[in-house]
């Protein structure tokens, strides 16, 4: 049955689902050799960007103006829609929205320092496109597989993170804890390893990590935000800590010159990459993100993968790959065992009921009400994961998105239902193979059946396939099987 | 973020299923109860509210020493006279709406309100205020577990979170508490019409109800779908309430029509639960002439206020009662970038008809200097002299006619400030 395969689960959670184009690739894969084709992605061409705008592939929805997605945030949440459902490079994608959701970094904030064009170019400007550094997204799809520390001194000197946890203002008379204070609590080991002290001291350490502008920021196309090490703010005196930021033991960073201090950051940042706490911490959000949610993170799963990483320099590719090919992400017990995310639900439903005609800009514009706005989290800890998705607003939001998806795909639906159109159990069948919920109880699928005769004697006709197989899609994509990955 | 939602859920949580209630427009369990007794309206300000630029000590002189960019200059507070210690106190100049709730004798101000070692994280913190529980901040939240205490079967519209998850404050393991972010758009769409789109509704529900033991996680996920089904039609009359005054364009004043709308239709909620962020003003707070935190200050000014107008049109004032607070105050002392960062005690405050309005507890001394028990970290933060569960266990006991004890984990009555 579709859906159950172990490709099946490997497609949902290292990619976004299937397309019937992607099962045809796929199906003809051992495991081993997909799992190899979504980590090593660069492989596959990076050409989904051409697609935008062509037959064939979603739509995207223009307001008066070119579509923009290095400078308006709108059309930046569309491109990275569309590249979900899209791009070859499946992980790639997913691991960004890992990374966003871990380094949750919000577009109001950014854009109301530095207007809504620079906001756009800081969050999600792609490199190439415009000039100076990436936008913090295209950092994730750049380093999202590389080495963690690398990813985490990356994001520390981006400079719409600089703006967001106030960097920018963080100086050698008037130290600001923010950045020094999420960088362990959120970015890294996570609270209970540190205490207030260590995070006064890891603001100091990052005294000076500030922003610079090149060109004229009104003119998008050349003027842009870049980071600079700022000498004159550092704090140059030493910082020591209550846990040894050396391999040595030792936890103090010592007194540096003003010009060499940038090396404060880079050592504790390090550190912190490399501490074992970290490398659990990671493995716990990792079991929670690829793994499951309905079951605790098992103590040996987390000590392998943190052995993985810390054995492997921080590597994020050896680390995931070591996940989809360990015996607890196999289980059959882990199917499904995922609360979709809001991008997610619609990323899948999209693949599998199709989009012929549909603008992406309909599931950005659907997206809030189920609580996930991209380049928006709530707050410097991400989105409230797992059953916080589903309060009723949300979960009518995801209902009500199954019916506009479904109404707008009806006479494809009702098209690739013919061959199945001669008992209301075919169809049925045939929509369950192809939309892949969570496998319905019995009584469930017989409310389905009853659905599709409730309209009186079944026929197959042309109107009665119409409607009932719209209806039949929305209600399994609305249903609660369906949530699951 | 140490303490996660999800690790009570999945530890702790029964499967809840939602007892189906008629699509009438005020339920038969909503009228047993009483639609129109007491309820409560918690307002959260998210982010960490900067209570001394709310209520603002402006004769001491280190309020000015401390904060040399952002503090409000002294003649242009909102003065709302002394504390019992004699110390003047003044509004946020933008606060002129609640100024004249003040005036009427229906705004109580809870100065320096908190717990013992506050914790600095936003989550920690919002965590414990939540729970009411500074040790162990998980699991059901303090409004969750009053809604618990109401006769069964529980309305479904009992609890009405205007947010797009339901927060820890209203967690409950047996009661589903809707989350309404928006009632114009909580309504059920269908690709089809007629006949078609009434079956496709009915099996919906159907679906919804499937509650296996066996599947807590798609028990939990269903039972959001039930909740929602079952609320939509008295959720749709509300959407058509306008108020009786205009409402400023803000999600915080839309939220609090959407309340008042709640109470003036009777859908017989007990308690709301509404927020506005942007309080973690770590920069560019500005002082009275603009800035991040004048801003804050004005929606937050302009909607209650036209909240407060709404309910006195309507005759409904003296069943609201409206508690404000945020989950820690800020550092005194402005840092590099014309803001603040996390600190400790905060304000808190209480509005309705019903409520004694009046300034309660002393304002802190700002001097660093020497030692001054009103404040922590070496003079940095400002330390609470009121439990806020003392607070809690004030309304639970006096306005929603609950007992404390139980719900709060202990008994806190004592020393609680008489605001209702």
């Amino acid at each position: 049955m579709a859906g159950t395969r172990p490709i099946d689960h490997l497609l949902r959670r290292a990619a976004f689902g299937a397309t019937p184009e992607d099962l045809a690739i796929y199906g003809e894969l051992s495991v081993s050799a997909a799992i190899d084709r979504l980590v090593d992605y660069e492989r596959l061409p990076d050409d989904v960007d051409s697609r935008i705008g062509t037959n064939g592939y979603l739509g995207i929805t223009t307001r008066g103006a070119p579509f923009s997605p290095n400078t308006v945030i709108n059309d930046s949440r569309q491109r990275w829609l569309f590249r979900m459902v899209h791009s070859e490079r499946q992980l790639q994608e997913k691991m960004a929205l890992f990374w966003h959701n871990h380094f949750s970094t919000g577009y109001t904030k950014v854009a109301g320092f530095a207007g809504t064009a620079q906001g756009a170019r800081l969050m999600a400007g792609k490199p190439g496109e415009v000039p100076g550094p990436p936008g913090q997204y295209e950092l994730f799809r750049q380093y999202g597989l590389g080495s963690f520390r690398d990813l985490l001194l990356a994001v520390a000197r981006d400079p719409a993170m600089v703006i967001w946890l106030d960097g920018r203002t963080n100086t050698r008379t008037r130290p600001q804890e923010n950045f020094g204070r999420e960088i362990m609590e959120l970015f890294t080991w996570g609270v209970g390893n540190y205490v207030e002290a260590d995070v006064y001291a890891a603001a100091r350490v990052f005294t000076g990590w500030n922003l610079r502008t090149s060109g004229t920021l009104a003119d998008v196309a050349t003027g842009y935000y870049e980071f600079i090490y700022n000498a004159g703010q550092h704090d140059t005196t030493a910082k020591t800590f209550t846990f040894a930021v050396y391999p040595n033991g030792d936890k103090t960073i010592p007194a540096r010159t003003a010009a060499a201090g940038e090396q404060d950051g880079i050592d504790f940042i390090t550190a912190l990459a490399t501490h074992p706490e970290t490398a659990r911490r990671l493995a716990r959000k990792f079991w929670g993100y690829f793994v499951s949610e309905t079951a605790e993170p098992d103590a040996q799963f987390v000590e392998s993968v943190a052995q993985t990483y810390l054995q492997s320099g921080t590597d994020i590719r050896a680390t995931l790959r070591a996940i989809f090919r360990s015996p607890w992400f196999q289980s059959p017990d882990a199917y499904f065992a995922r609360y979709s995310w809001p991008v997610e639900f619609v990323v899948k439903s999209l693949k599998e009921i199709g989009w012929n005609g549909f603008s992406i800009d309909s599931a950005r514009a659907a997206l809030p009400g189920m609580g996930q706005t991209l380049f928006e989290p709530p707050d410097v800890a991400g989105w409230a994961l797992g059953r916080d998705w589903f309060g009723t607003g949300s979960m009518l939001a995801r209902m009500n998105f199954a019916a506009g998806l479904a109404g707008n795909q009806k006479f494809a639906l009702a098209r690739d239902a013919q061959p199945y159109r001669a008992t209301p159990e075919r169809v049925l069948n045939y929509l369950l193979e192809r939309l892949t919920p969570q496998p319905l109880d019995l009584a469930q699928r017989s409310e389905l059946a009853a659905y599709l005769r409730a309209g009186g004697a079944w026929t197959g006709a042309d109107a009665q396939l119409q409607t009932r197989t719209s209806g039949l899609a929305r209600l399994i994509t609305g249903s609660g099987e369906y949530q699951f990955i | 973020m140490g303490l996660s939602r999800r690790s009570f859920i999945r530890n702790g949580v029964s499967a809840f299923t939602v007892s189906m209630a008629a699509p009438a427009f005020l339920s038969e369990i909503a009228r047993a109860q009483g639609a129109s007794s007491r309820n409560i309206v918690v307002l959260y300000l998210a982010g960490g509210n900067d209570a001394l630029s709310t209520v603002i000590p402006y004769t001491d002189p280190f309020y000015y020493s401390r904060r040399p960019n952002i503090a409000i200059p002294a003649g242009q507070v909102v003065q709302i006279g002394s504390d019992s210690s004699g110390k003047a106190l003044g509004l946020h100049p933008r606060m002129t709406g609640l100024r004249q709730i003040f005036d009427a004798g229906s705004l109580a101000v809870i100065q320096r309100t908190g717990y013992a070692n506050s914790s600095r994280s936003h989550f920690v913190g919002f965590d414990i205020w939540g729970t009411a529980d500074p040790v162990q901040p998980s699991g059901e939240g303090w409004l969750g577990k009053y809604l618990a205490t109401l006769p069964s079967p529980v309305d479904p519209l009992a609890g009405w979170a205007a947010t797009q998850e339901v927060p820890r404050p209203l967690v409950s393991r047996s009661i589903p508490v809707p989350a309404i972010p928006d009632a114009r758009t909580y309504s059920f769409a269908s690709p089809n019409t007629g006949a078609a789109a009434a079956d496709e509704r009915a099996a919906a529900l159907r679906m919804s109800a499937f509650a296996p033991a066996s599947q807590p996680s798609l028990t939990f996920v269903n039972a959001a779908a039930q909740g929602a089904m079952a609320t939509l039609d008295r959720v749709a009359a509300v959407a058509s309430y306008t108020g009786t005054v205009a409402y400023p364009n803000n999600g915080l004043a839309l939220a609090l029509r959407t309340v008042a709308g709640s109470l003036v239709r009777g859908t017989g909620t007990r308690v709301f639960w509404v927020q506005t962020g942007g309080f973690d003003t770590h920069s560019a707070q500005g002082n009275t002439g603009g800035g991040a935190y004048a801003t804050l200050m004005s929606t937050l000014n302009d909607s209650v206020f036209a909240f407060y107008n709404d309910l006195r049109g309507q005759g409904l004032l003296s069943n609201t009662l409206v508690l404000l607070y945020s989950e820690f105050g800020r550092r005194i002392s402005e840092n590099g970038s014309a803001g603040t960062d996390h600190g400790a005690a905060g304000v808190m405050m209480a509005m309705g008809g019903a409520v004694r309005g009046g300034i309660y507890g002393t304002a802190a001394s700002l001097d660093p200097a020497g030692q001054n028990p009103t404040l922590e970290n070496a003079g940095g933060d400002v330390t609470y002299q009121t439990d806020f569960r003392s607070v809690y266990a004030r309304v639970l006991d006096n306005w929603l006619g609950a007992s404390s004890v139980p719900i709060l984990g202990g008994d806190f009555r004592a020393g609680a400030p008489a605001i209702i």
